[in-house]
């Protein structure tokens, strides 16, 4: 793979730095050191424990490059501003979404259907990235585990939620974390790392607890999912991340979001919708869900969804397969919803976003394109700003 | 088991040293409380006590925990007892007793010494947020006001700090001293403040920016030393309180370096290369270059006397004593007390100001003052690159630490910038090439008009590279009438 020889270098802003040394104080390893021009971080020794990165007051620490060549000590020290980013090609495009290249392949795979560089939403806070890792992973201890979809609904979607404990995890809606299955492969290797979406919000699913919830779906044969559908109250399992440094939730009241999903894409939004309610409640940008099952038994948060009031979330559930009704998918219902559609894409406020399975890409792709024919717009020239805005996102798997 | 590193908000009292068992303690600080509110609401920040502020509270002192962003307003914030998680083993690292265990109770032989060490640092706390209420009328943008509130609500954390220390561990002279920090003014004729740079006015932006840079790395070198202290408790509380000291050097240095940026480009776009053409400069609507080497000299100096005497027997008994050491002390190759060495103090000796060598313990605070020039040195030398990028000739200078001193060696002479000695009379009529002047006062004063929207600033200031919390440029710092 051509991003193995890659690395990502953690350097410290010059012009920024104000050689206070709470980044050398506070880093564990000792890989941060100083001469008398610049602090700098010895590419050696870091590894991306993140420690440093929250009691830095200047920002500074907190820049990294995709080099083929670490930077030496005596490189930065020469420094007076950062260089800039080598030209690599698409091979070091965008935000620095993980810092370890198994996760980033992931979720460059699920950005895809993006169609260019994903970019965070102007308001969003900041995220934290990769605080645990493969060789360092936080051990969560599961608090509920619970199905669901219906008892006679054909797949098993489960609200698991991890309790950290004392570990510190700063978690932002829309960001995932990585679960580390115990084991290893027929082949002795250990299991991939799988992503799941964090389904509640930054202060928790409960409100200043450190724990957060996922929405895992149990697929036949499937490794990870068959392992966190079956763990028990009381079980520990090994997380990593977070990560995802694009899709994101914008923190302005003002701003309006439309969230499209199938499935467990649901997850982010569960999250979006929670922080609102909880944080923003008079907030004046409006949420809009598109969400699409086959049946209601199978629509994760169906009884939940059913008590969050309209004036907080309006919404249109979508069900391919209810016996005697037509087939409608998440597309019929943008269709159907066009003039407030059309309103909303014109209003720079706001912010798309598409979560759930990549099938669902070109029927929505389309259906917004018939919206905008409608309204004298043209999609996709408003698809590329918002996206380079920070306004459109996709997730897909 | 308690809790350590996480802070506990079931108390009034957010705190991460067990509170809510420790009933005494709990009632006396909430007795406290009331109190420190009427303080805030009376001296804290003018006419914005109801704004929303977007604020970084500690939500723990592990690292990943500690910066806590959100609108908050200022009177609701989470002021709270924040210390530094306790070193398994940790000892006296200096002094006579070099080696034994740290101290988590007062050495009763060393009460009085570590009261007052506590109640001087705490004093400067308060004072600060005294000095810098009414700037809030005139911040040069959203950006700023949020970041001179960020530093007066951290002060007055600080002072939390302290106090917790006097109600936990001095008893009943502990808690008047406590009420005594919440009695005095700065400025105040009667019960003013007990350090003289903690007594002058902060008038203006610029000066808040100089306060930020000399006055608080005064603090910050206080604070380093006191985080040596053997007594373990007051180690503990500076070592997170640095933390928070960051932010206020970084406040300084960029607002100061940001000041000096915007002048150079009003320089460039007018076409003028001669920074001493002041008038000229002026009527650009920015601060001429030798007017904020004034305010430098000024800020400088009153920063200096922070220090005491040179030659102090105080400072050899607090370090003997394992309460207070060098600037860090544990990364200094010696035998950490200090008994047969010396060290070089500036003196005036036959009128003339020579070296000598004096007893390294007494010349503590004289060690410590050379640390302090050495820090701020680094930070001008950013300023000074900031000019040389802009093509602009200056170069900034600290003055020489003989100018303009009222307190030790110096405080009997005239010394110019560069040191040389001149008579009252030269004095009299040259001091206002070196220190600013009522006029230049009254420019910089007529500079400051607030500027409320955002992404916007002052004529005088330029934006920051990057915003707080990674925020965008027109990120609403302050929501005024929230």
């Amino acid at each position: 793979m051509a991003t193995a020889t890659l690395i990502k270098q953690h350097v410290i802003d010059p012009e920024i730095c104000i050689r206070c040394n709470t980044c050398e104080e506070t880093c564990p390893i000792d890989a941060v050191t100083h001469d008398d021009n610049n602090y700098v971080v010895n590419a050696e020794i870091c590894n991306y424990c993140m420690d440093c990165i929250a009691p830095c007051p200047t920002g500074a620490i907190d820049n990294w490059r995709v080099v083929e060549q670490a930077y030496t000590l005596d490189e930065q020290f020469s420094w007076g501003e950062l260089p800039a980013q080598e030209e690599l090609g698409e091979r070091a495009d965008g935000a620095i979404e993980a810092l370890e290249d198994e996760v980033s392949a992931l979720l460059e795979e699920a950005r895809r259907g993006l169609g260019g560089k994903p970019v965070a939403p102007s308001s969003a806070s900041k995220p934290t990235v990769n605080l645990y890792n493969r060789g360092k992973p936080a051990r969560a201890t599961v608090v509920g585990n619970y199905r669901l979809t219906a008892p006679d609904g054909e797949t098993d979607v489960r609200h698991i939620i991890l309790d950290l404990g004392q570990l510190p995890f700063a978690v932002l809606e829309g960001q995932s974390i990585g679960i580390v299955p115990p084991g290893a492969t027929g082949a002795g290797e250990p299991h991939a790392i799988r992503l799941y979406s964090i389904a509640s919000p930054r202060d928790g699913e409960k409100p200043n607890a450190n724990n957060l919830a996922l929405t895992v779906k149990r697929e036949p044969g499937g490794v990870c999912s068959n392992f966190l559908c079956d763990l028990p109250k009381g079980a520990g399992v090994e997380v990593t991340g977070p990560f995802g440094a694009t899709f994101l939730m914008p923190n302005d009241p003002a701003a309006h979001i439309v969230m499209i999903c199938t499935g467990t894409g649901s997850a982010p939004f569960r999250g979006f919708t929670e922080r609102r309610r909880r944080a923003m409640p008079q907030a004046a940008g409006e949420l809009l869900l598109f969400f699409g099952a086959r049946r209601p038994q199978e629509l994760p948060y169906f009884g939940p969804l059913q008590k969050v009031p309209e004036s907080l979330l309006a919404r249109h559930l979508c069900f391919s397969r209810i016996p005697g009704e037509p087939r409608t998918y998440v597309q019929d219902k943008i269709r159907a919803d066009a003039e407030r559609i059309a309103r909303l894409l014109r209003d720079p406020h706001t912010h798309v976003y598409l979560c759930g399975l990549k099938a669902m890409e070109s029927g929505v792709d389309e259906a917004f394109a018939d919206v905008c024919r409608g309204a004298a717009l043209d999609w996709a020239v408003l698809k590329a700003d918002m996206r380079g805005g920070g306004r459109y996102h996709v997730e897909t798997y | 088991m308690i809790d350590l590193m996480n802070v506990d908000y079931t108390t009034k009292i957010p705190n991460n040293v067990d509170l809510a068992s420790d009933r005494q303690v709990l009632k006396a600080l909430e007795g406290w409380h009331p109190g420190y509110l009427d303080w805030w609401n009376d001296m804290g920040p003018e006419g914005f006590q109801e704004s929303l502020v977007y604020l970084r509270t500690a939500v723990s002192v592990d690292p990943k925990g500690w910066a806590k962003f959100d609108y908050v307003r200022m009177p609701e914030y989470r002021w709270g007892v924040l210390l530094a998680p306790q070193e398994e083993g940790r000892k006296v690292n200096f002094g006579e007793h070099l080696g034994e265990p740290a101290w988590q109770e007062v050495p009763g032989e060393y009460r009085a010494m570590l009261r007052r060490l506590i109640v001087i640092q705490g004093d400067t706390e308060p004072a600060s947020v005294e000095q810098q209420r009414h700037l809030g009328k005139t911040a040069p943008s959203l950006y700023d006001m949020r970041n001179l509130f960020q530093v007066n609500v951290e002060e007055g954390r600080h002072l939390w700090a302290m106090v917790y220390l006097l109600q936990k561990y001095f008893g009943r002279d502990g808690r008047e001293e406590a009420d005594d920090l919440l009695r005095r003014r700065s400025g105040d004729e009667d019960a003013p403040r007990m350090l003289g740079a903690f007594n002058e006015a902060t008038p203006d932006w610029l000066s808040f920016f100089m306060f930020t840079f000399f006055t608080d790395r005064d603090g910050k070198m206080q604070l380093e030393s006191l985080a040596q202290s053997g007594f373990d408790p007051l180690s503990r509380t500076c070592r997170f309180m640095l933390t928070e000291e960051a932010h206020h050097m970084f406040v300084g240095e960029t607002g100061v370096g940001r000041t000096i940026q915007r002048t150079c480009e009003a320089m460039l776009a007018a076409g003028i290369e001669d920074p001493s053409e002041t008038a000229k400069i002026r009527a650009l609507g920015v601060i001429d270059l030798p007017t904020i080497q004034k305010k430098m000299n000024l800020h400088f100096s009153l920063s200096l006397d922070l220090f005491g005497s040179e030659v102090s027997t105080n400072a050899a008994n607090f370090y003997n004593a394992g309460m207070k050491g060098r600037f860090q002390e544990t990364k200094i190759d010696d035998d950490h007390r200090l008994t047969r060495d010396t060290y070089a103090v500036m003196k005036m000796i036959d009128g003339r100001l020579q070296l000598v060598q004096e007893p390294a313990l007494t010349a503590l605070n004289m060690r410590l003052r050379d640390d302090y020039v050495v820090d701020c040195a680094k930070g001008v030398e950013r300023w000074n690159k900031i000019i040389e990028k802009t093509g602009v000739r200056f170069r900034l200078e600290l003055p020489h630490v003989a100018f303009h001193r009222q307190i030790g060696e110096f405080k009997n002479i005239n010394a110019t910038p560069k040191g040389v000695l001149v008579d009252d009379a030269t004095w009299q009529n040259t001091h206002d090439q070196y220190l600013p002047s009522t006029v230049d006062g009254d420019f910089i004063a007529a500079l400051m008009q607030p500027v409320a929207e955002t992404g916007q600033f002052a004529s005088w200031i330029a934006a920051p590279k990057v915003g707080i919390d990674n925020k965008p440029g027109d990120f609403e710092y302050v929501k005024i009438a929230a």
